[in-house]
């Protein structure tokens, strides 16, 4: 490395070749950058070379290294590589785990230069973003996920041992419906350290065992309930929905605890879906900050290394070739447009943050006080990367320079209406009522459906009722709820029902109802 | 930092979950693969099938808010020429802000297509179906003796003397035997030469030495024949492993494009099916009229001919390639005729005895009658066409012939999964 430092001229590599000391070079030297000049914090990096075809493995297992067995992973891996074989998708050029150490799979295909910059991209832009991150640092734990991935891949084989292909997919089948609903949102639990939970868990298993739950047998029957009071009943009801943890937003953890007729192993299955659910959870809800992130770091790194004459001006023509199209950002009347491209709007903003920092204009004085020109753009970017989620990140950072750039507009949909109306556009009236619009977009809670257990019919049919708080009018697709709610229904094995109020006004719009449902048989 | 090369890492992880997804969603596949099998050419199945399969039955559904409804704001970029209060028209198939949602979960309502591998095709397709039991015990005792290589023997022929094992002996017995190397001969041979005006003592107890050295490496030859290994080859019977299949079609005027389709279709059927037991298939197409002749796959199916039509020309064509290019002792022979059962009134008789020659060379001889009525399996008058009548004769005395009517192309696929069902002997 000192070689490097003294002869500044020198390139890393030359050509389109990679091998492995080049790969160690050109590591070692974004990494002086990335820890001396941006000050990124990272968790040490394992980067891994691997084939296309791996990289379809890769995806198909959602991302993670390893994974248990089950069909829908299987059907990814086949319309992925359907994409690819067709050539209508080209294959990300890196994976990376947030793991510690944080694994960067690279593919083998991919030049020299772009090595360079997914080394840069992930192994120091991501890697940044997954240790310092709040969300990730409260709700996944880097270093456990490894362990934890083996435990449930080899706890579902000896289910599978044990019960059966059929009895353990059916089970899977139903738990991965769920699985959206099945993190906790709100609660802040102590860090997760999957070891200890799982030992936990054995000694809970042994508990239960030699304990019986009384919850089932004091039941109260008709008979009873007829012959009480109003105030007697209610407090019999405020005492059960206490006992089951009611309303429950997790509905898996619910399932797991409650669900009259699931078998052990079952419940620990629910819980491993549940685990997994929780660790995407940080992940649905930074896509822009983090791949912004990701992007901004891998500009900045190739940059500094162009300046400093160690890479070519060919290898900086073909990366910045790349570095466009990732940050594309098609026109809503494109036919390439879908959507707006995380990867655009975190970088544009990014960019835009670190010229405020620097050159600010009266605008961003007026609309960022509080680093207008403050001259760190760095230390300001590290801030927002450790304690913003998408939503947040956007509510404080949109400036109106990049609503400007990307020309935005809000457009109402009101489904009592023929049209769609135009209303707000990049103007001085429009950009806050933009930017609160955009960050809404990016809210989860906003994004998917808030849908919680409320209330168990303990004196009855033990019918589950769920409620769905509709906001703005927007119900469930009837299609896939009813599909879902006969996934629920088969793991409580009793009757439910879904009943969509509006969160507002709390009265009923919709109610779906599902009956028992038979469980796969043996 | 680590850099770790997973390259070499087994492959295929994926495997597993991929035939889990199949085996899940079979019904579909399967479906999508005979669909996929009305295109294609008899011989055309190496590689593989892309098949398109709708997602119903591998559907992962999740709680999703609906695409219409409500009140919703998108935010949209690329603005051109729109102000506040400007109306636009609402697209079809939801709003314009949501479009990534739909594709981001990789599940349109639409199928989506992917590829099988020729072996998953082929397997998915036979599923339930197997060679009838008589054919495949004639199939094992039918053999022929191939060499095969059985280790190495210390006598043989010397055009299979095995080089490497005989060096690998030699080197070892005159390492063991300490047989002197040749550049230690030489460098004495050169001590001896330097040392010959030197004093004579030490010359003559070089010379010693080298005459020592020299007798060892004589009496320690270089090969020994102890050393000389050869390949042993033995004869063991193989399985017979190649078939011909003789495809024989009435192209008379009667016989319509929409009926050489279905027979056409069944040939492909039983090509694909001993395709995949036999190393090797041969096919003969043989067509006939009122004269039989052979020709090629394309002039088979697409050539139209007019005359009357004598069956057995075609039989006896057929008898007559046999005996000159196929010897039993080598070959399988498999036959499918497909015909609409018209023949000429006094020919019947012949093809009786024809077939009576040929049945007992055959392993199975298949015979479709083609009607034009897609409701030909119960048409009335079909049962009795002059084939029909005169074949029915023959057929009680031959488990291996069989014989079945096809009217319409989704008949094909049961028809022939009936005559070769597992377990089920076929029955005339």
């Amino acid at each position: 490395m000192a070689a490097i430092l003294n002869a500044p001229t020198s390139l890393l590599y030359d050509g389109p070749e990679w091998d492995f000391d080049k790969l160690k070079r050109v590591h070692d030297a974004i990494e002086v950058i990335a820890r001396k000049e941006l000050g990124l914090d990272v968790f040490p990096t394992q980067i891994e070379v691997i084939t296309s075809e791996q990289m379809l493995d890769a995806y198909a297992s959602v991302g993670l290294p390893l994974m248990y067995r089950h069909w829908s992973f299987g059907k990814r891996f086949a319309y992925n590589e359907a994409l690819y074989r067709r050539g209508l998708q080209g294959l990300a050029y890196e994976i990376v785990i947030n793991s510690n150490p944080c694994l960067c799979y690279i593919m083998e295909e991919n030049s020299m230069t772009m090595q360079t910059l997914v080394i840069a991209h992930a192994a120091y832009g991501h890697n940044h973003f997954f240790k310092n991150n709040y969300l990730f640092q409260q709700w996944t734990d880097a270093s456990g996920i490894l362990d934890y991935l083996a435990f449930s891949r080899d706890y579902v084989l000896k289910c599978e041992e044990q019960q059966g292909v059929q009895r353990v997919e059916a089970l899977l089948d139903a738990a991965h419906a769920l699985m959206d609903e099945s993190v906790n949102r709100y609660t802040r639990r102590k860090p997760l350290n999957f070891a200890e939970d799982r030992k936990r868990e054995q000694e809970r298993r042994q508990h239960a065992e030699t304990t019986y739950n009384d919850l089932w047998r004091t039941v109260p029957t008709p008979e009873v309930i007829k012959s009480l009071g109003a105030t007697e009943l209610a407090r019999i009801q405020l005492e059960q929905q206490q006992r089951l943890g009611l309303p429950e937003e997790n509905i898996l953890y619910f399932m797991e605890k409650f669900a009259p007729n699931l078998e052990e192993w079952e419940r620990e299955l629910c819980r491993i879906v549940r685990n997994i659910a929780q660790y995407y959870y940080p992940q649905k809800q930074t896509k822009v900050i983090n791949e912004g992130c990701a992007t901004f770091v891998h500009y900045e790194i190739m940059n500094r290394l162009h300046d400093k004459g160690m890479i070519s001006d060919g290898s900086m023509l073909e990366f910045l070739h790349s570095h466009t199209s990732v940050v594309f950002q098609p026109d809503f009347d494109d036919p390439r447009y879908s959507g707006i491209n995380p990867y655009a709007l975190g970088f544009a903003m990014m960019d835009d943050i670190k010229r405020i920092c620097l050159n600010p204009t009266a605008e961003d004085r007026h609309f960022f006080p509080q680093f207008a020109g403050n001259k760190d753009p760095y230390g300001t970017l590290r801030d927002a990367w450790a304690n913003y989620r998408d939503e947040s990140f956007i509510l404080q950072f949109l400036s109106p320079n990049v609503i400007r750039k990307l020309r935005l507009f809000r457009v109402f949909d009101d489904a009592a209406e023929p049209n769609m109306m135009v209303d707000a556009i990049h103007d001085e009236v429009g950009y806050r009522e933009i930017r609160s619009a955009l960050a809404r977009s990016y809210d989860i809670s906003r994004r998917e459906p808030d849908i919680q257990i409320t209330d168990v019919d303990m004196a009855g049919d033990r019918t589950l009722v769920l409620k769905h708080f509709v906001h703005d009018g927007i119900v469930l697709d009837e299609k896939s709820c009813q599909a879902v709610l006969r996934h629920v229904a088969e793991l409580w094995t009793y009757a439910v029902k879904l009943i969509e109020v509006d969160a507002a006004t709390e009265s009923v719009l919709k109610t779906h109802e599902v009956p028992a449902q038979k469980r796969r048989a043996v | 930092m680590n850099i770790v090369d997973r390259r070499a890492n087994p492959k295929g992880k994926s495997l597993g979950n991929r035939r889990r997804f199949i085996e899940r969603a079979r019904a579909e596949v399967k479906g999508a693969v005979l669909d996929a099998l009305r295109k294609r050419k008899i011989t055309d199945v190496e590689g593989s099938e892309k098949v398109s399969i709708p997602t119903r039955g591998i559907d992962e559904p999740s709680f999703r808010q609906s695409a219409s409804g409500g009140k919703r704001h998108y935010i949209v970029p690329g603005n051109k020429e729109h102000v506040v209060g400007d109306e636009i028209e609402r697209p079809q198939g939801g709003g314009q802000g949501r479009g990534s949602e739909a594709s981001d979960s990789g599940e349109g309502t639409d199928g989506f297509e992917f590829t099988l591998s020729k072996e998953e095709f082929l397997d998915l397709f036979f599923e339930d179906l197997e060679l009838p039991d008589l054919i495949k015990k004639k199939l094992s005792e039918a053999s022929a003796p191939e060499l095969s290589r059985a280790g190495y023997s210390v006598s043989g022929n010397p055009a299979n003397l095995n080089l490497v094992r005989t060096m690998r002996n030699s080197m070892a017995r005159r390492l063991s035997l300490k047989r002197p190397k040749r550049e230690d001969l030489e460098a004495l041979e050169k001590e001896v030469e330097e040392l010959a005006d030197g004093p004579e003592a030490l010359r003559r107890a070089a010379v010693e030495r080298l005459d020592a050295l020299r007798r060892r490496s004589k009496a320690i030859p270089y090969f020994d024949p102890i050393d000389v290994r050869y390949n042993r080859f033995e004869r063991i019977p193989k399985p017979n492993v190649q078939a011909v299949m003789f495809c024989l079609m009435d192209v008379s005027g009667s016989m319509t494009e929409r009926m050489k389709d279905l027979a056409k279709r069944f040939f492909m059927l039983l090509h694909i099916f001993l395709a995949r037991r036999y190393k090797q298939v041969d096919l003969v197409f043989i067509r006939h009229t009122s004269t039989a002749q052979e020709v090629d796959e394309e002039t088979f199916f697409y050539s139209r001919e007019t005359g009357g039509t004598v069956v057995s020309t075609a039989l006896a064509e057929m008898k007559r390639i046999i005996q000159e290019r196929y010897p039993l002792d080598a070959w399988n022979i498999y036959a499918a005729q497909a015909s609409d059962g018209d023949n000429f009134g006094a020919d019947s008789g012949r093809c009786i005895s024809l077939l009576g020659d040929l049945l007992p060379v055959c392993q199975y001889f298949a015979y479709i009658e083609v009607s034009e009525s897609a409701d030909g399996m119960g048409d009335r008058r079909m049962d009795r066409t002059d084939l029909w009548r005169s074949y029915s004769e023959v057929a009680p005395a031959h488990p291996n012939f069989a014989m079945r009517r096809v009217g319409d192309p989704s008949h094909i696929f049961p028809v022939f999964h009936d005559l070769f069902s597992r377990g089920k002997a076929p029955a005339a």
